[in-house]
């Protein structure tokens, strides 16, 4: 054990005293919105992902998503919300309400300011702003936008903490509320920072999620500048293929979840039913490169380790890993590499499976997705599969689940994320019975 | 106890942290016509910008055509911040040291420049660092590869509030036993489309006049000006080393709760309103909202119950950074135990003991810092003076 995390040991006597709970979920996925019909899709291994519709995607090298079928008005916000909130914030009150509405919060009565909202997301309003910039710029023929065309929106677009904004006020938060935007671990870690709220005694209850809605041209643009997004265009709904030998690229894609993170016993007090204990959180950088990854994994590993050293757990104790799975290369090696280092031999042991290869990579939401699935894997004693999977990478030689869900309990899952900016993440969520020992 | 040992400021007023504190010590305001892109369309025409300096003489050539201007300024920040408290991250554990930073819009002009070659060009035009040069994790991540920071990386985004809670998520690493913490924040949206996002915002000033637009706490109160730049503080938890103050309380709230901020922040500090020597206001200069901090400070220190003061009235409104510029600024205050000034109000408010003009010296045993965004977001931030200096 590393110095600083016998350090972490220490310091959590003293911060463990305040367990967290999981109580309520709410889900808008591609496939399926609500969290029933995402736990249906899922758990069928059946991919939503499908030609880019959005927008005219011919001049894309990848032209395929993971879009939402999301009316807002047949979602209950009303005309003004549709109008003032992007897509991404649309998305996240959908969510909100089904997770509290899920958890029974409605006539709860803890104080405003012991309520809070922590939410992710990496890339903000993207497509508000775009479609804003095209209209203030005329197309780019301006570098001195036009101020007359700017809508009364912007403000709020510009700085994306407005959504968690949005959050407070469906929860009645007056408490910390905070947007996390660590690229693509944002969703993880917007969790980790609820749950450390709670831990912390600044909070009882913490709105925590992550959500997004990138597709956008501009979008597609960067990722194709990079070759990070998967050109396989005349099979989109299998295009997302991750530990496949023939994966080529992520799949973009939009969601939200939003989990209701709550003290324990201020949950077990009014008999909320529990889905999962959130248990440990630990973020790392690779401190190597924006967009690259290490080869051995040792950032992702040693996050992993403190996650379950804050947890008290062993790394055999995980009965499933929730893979960060985003079906390219050097991702699917390089965590393939990390798991082995973290959990030892038990790595060849424990199902290991990439969500995205249904849903496809929602950016900074799909880390709240991936913990929502967690949690409803711990709930349901069911475990995702990674669909798309046929012919397995030699170098991943891991138990992936390939194609079809598998029903077992599942007490203990680690779930992980990778993102721009060298950004490591691992949370711990175990089942809310299991006592730590 | 979570210890600020190194500093490192680039504002309006100084490219570092010596030229930032002599010139606010001086009441030297940074504030003129917007000089970055022609501002005569536009409703609002004051900033404060950093001044100009060669990125080939601070930054790897490599890092130049990938990072927007606020990132190039991060990194001159760290640099020095790290420099400032003596550490070499080389010498520190593989993970012992991390970053968390607060931001706003992220890498604007970058973003600006690649969505009018999208537009203009062609989607084939947009660079390939448009991927991470202009979203809200960039500074973050740049910082921990220059610097090779392993340790836990963050990122907030609170209005103008973050880089307080960013502050505070790096002192939860810190007690979570990750021994050094870089955290705070340097923003930039000094292009016309981050102009035209924060005029919308409809919290702007109006006037032309540079000594007149921005004037918190003041009967001519008409909207804030925005400037760039931030601070990046080196946190510790050993109060062994030199250090400049100890972040000895925070406290978050959001939407009519700012004075729940200051109290509970007062809270988690263990210290009594009486023994807090200096706020260092949030300063909107929006009267509706400058009438909220008023009262709220009013209401826990009572009337004229305590100094207050805003310096960045000399730099305008950082967006993120500003709160983290207030932190630095607070913390060589408790140093050389003296209130830096506000400056261009006329009329103050007669409610608060607001600092005005020049320097108030005095024995200053804390400094509290409030940051609060037009969304509602509100942080308190409590420094205290290191013990041993208690009798100096």
């Amino acid at each position: 054990m590393s110095p600083q995390m016998a350090g972490e040991s220490e310091a959590m006597v003293v911060l463990q005293e305040r367990r967290v709970a999981l109580t309520g979920i709410g889900v808008l996925a591609p496939g399926g919105i609500g969290r029933k019909a995402y736990w249906d899709l899922l758990t069928a291994g059946r991919t939503a992902t499908r030609r880019l519709s959005h927008f005219d995607p011919s001049p894309c090298r990848s032209k395929i998503a993971g879009e939402c079928d999301f009316d807002p008005l047949a979602h209950q916000l009303s005309p003004q919300e549709v109008r003032r909130l992007d897509r991404a914030a649309q998305f996240a009150v959908v969510a909100a309400r089904e997770a509290i509405t899920d958890a029974g919060l409605e006539d709860c009565d803890t104080a405003a300011l012991r309520r809070g909202v922590s939410l992710g997301c990496a890339v903000g309003t993207t497509t508000s702003l775009e479609r804003e910039y095209v209209v203030s710029s005329n197309a780019g023929r301006q570098w001195l936008v036009d101020q007359a065309y700017a809508v009364p929106q912007l403000y709020d677009y510009f700085i994306p903490s407005s959504m968690a904004g949005e959050l407070a006020r469906e929860i009645g938060a007056r408490g910390p509320v905070s947007l996390v935007s660590t690229g693509c671990t944002s969703g993880i870690d917007a969790v980790g920072n609820g749950f450390d709220l709670i831990r912390e005694g600044a909070c009882d209850i913490v709105l925590a999620g992550g959500t997004e809605a990138p597709l956008s041209p501009i979008t597609y643009a960067c990722f194709d500048a990079i070759r990070a997004t998967c050109p396989r265009n005349d099979d989109p709904e299998h295009a997302s293929r991750p530990f496949d030998r023939t994966r080529n690229g992520l799949v973009l894609a939009e969601g939200c979840a939003v989990v209701v993170l709550e003290e324990y016993e201020h949950a077990r007090r009014r008999g909320a039913p529990m889905y999962a204990e959130v248990t440990g959180h630990a973020m790392r950088c690779n401190a190597y490169h924006m967009t690259g990854l290490t080869d051995g994994g040792e950032e992702m590993a040693t996050a992993i380790a403190a996650a379950l050293d804050q947890s008290r757990l062993n790394p055999d104790e995980v009965a499933y890993v929730n893979a960060h799975g985003s079906s390219t290369k050097q991702n699917d090696r390089h965590e393939t590499a990390a798991f082995k280092r973290s959990l030892g031999e038990h790595a060849y042991r424990v199902p290991v499976s990439s969500i995205k290869s249904m849903i496809g990579h929602s950016l900074g939401a799909i880390g709240a997705l991936e913990v929502a699935a967690c949690a409803l894997a711990i709930d349901d004693g069911v475990i995702p599969p990674t669909a798309n999977l046929h012919e397995p990478d030699p170098e991943c030689d891991l138990d992936y689940v390939p194609i079809t869900a598998r029903e077992q309990p599942v007490d203990v899952v680690v779930s992980v994320g990778s993102g721009f900016g060298g950004f490591q993440s691992a949370i711990v969520l175990t089942a809310p019975d299991r006592v730590p020992r | 106890m979570t210890v600020i040992t190194g500093i490192g400021v680039v504002t309006p007023t100084g490219n570092t942290t010596a030229e930032h504190w002599a010139a606010t010590l001086r009441a030297e305001s940074a504030l003129a016509r917007v000089r970055r892109f022609d501002p005569s369309g536009y409703r609002c025409q004051v900033a404060g910008e950093a001044p100009a300096f060669d990125p080939a003489e601070h930054l790897p050539s490599r890092l130049i055509p990938q990072t927007d201007h606020m990132t190039k300024l991060a990194l001159i920040a760290a640099k020095a911040a790290l420099a400032d408290a003596g550490i070499d991250p080389a010498d520190l554990p593989r993970y012992g040291a991390g970053v968390v930073t607060a931001a706003t819009g992220g890498g604007y002009e970058f973003g600006q420049r690649e969505l009018q070659k999208m537009w203009a060009l062609g989607p084939e035009h947009v660079s390939a660092y448009q991927s991470f040069a202009w979203f809200y994790a960039v500074n973050t991540g740049q910082i921990s590869i220059r610097h090779g920071l392993r340790g836990p990386g963050g990122v907030a985004v609170a209005d103008q509030s973050g880089a307080l809670q960013a502050v505070a998520m790096a002192r939860r690493q810190l007690r979570k036993g990750t021994p050094v913490m870089l955290t705070g924040a340097v923003d930039s949206a000094l292009c016309p489309w981050g102009w035209v996002a924060m005029q919308v915002s409809g919290e702007l000033s109006p006037r032309p006049e540079p000594d007149r637009a921005y004037r918190p706490f003041d009967a001519d109160a008409q909207g804030w000006v925005p400037g760039e730049g931030g601070a990046i503080l080196v946190l510790e938890n050993d109060t062994t080393k030199p250090h400049y103050a100890h972040i000895a309380g925070h406290a978050s709230t959001y939407g009519e709760a700012l004075v729940d901020a200051i109290r509970l922040c007062l809270v988690d500090a263990d210290v009594a309103p009486e023994d807090v020597g200096v706020v260092f206001a949030d300063g909107a200069g929006v009267p509706s909202r400058d009438a909220v901090e008023a009262a709220a400070i009013t209401a826990v220190f009572g009337p004229a119950g305590v100094p207050v003061t805003v310096p960045k009235t000399m730099t305008g409104r950082l967006l993120s950074g500003g709160a983290a510029v207030d932190l630095a600024t607070a913390a060589l205050a408790l140093r050389h135990q003296v209130i830096p000034p506000t400056v261009n109000v006329t009329r103050p408010v007669p409610e608060l003991d607001l600092v005005l003009d020049r320097p108030r010296p005095g024995s200053i045993g804390s400094a509290l810092v409030l940051s609060s965004g037009p969304g509602g977001f509100h942080e308190a931030v409590l420094l205290t003076r290191p013990k041993e200096c208690m009798t100096c």
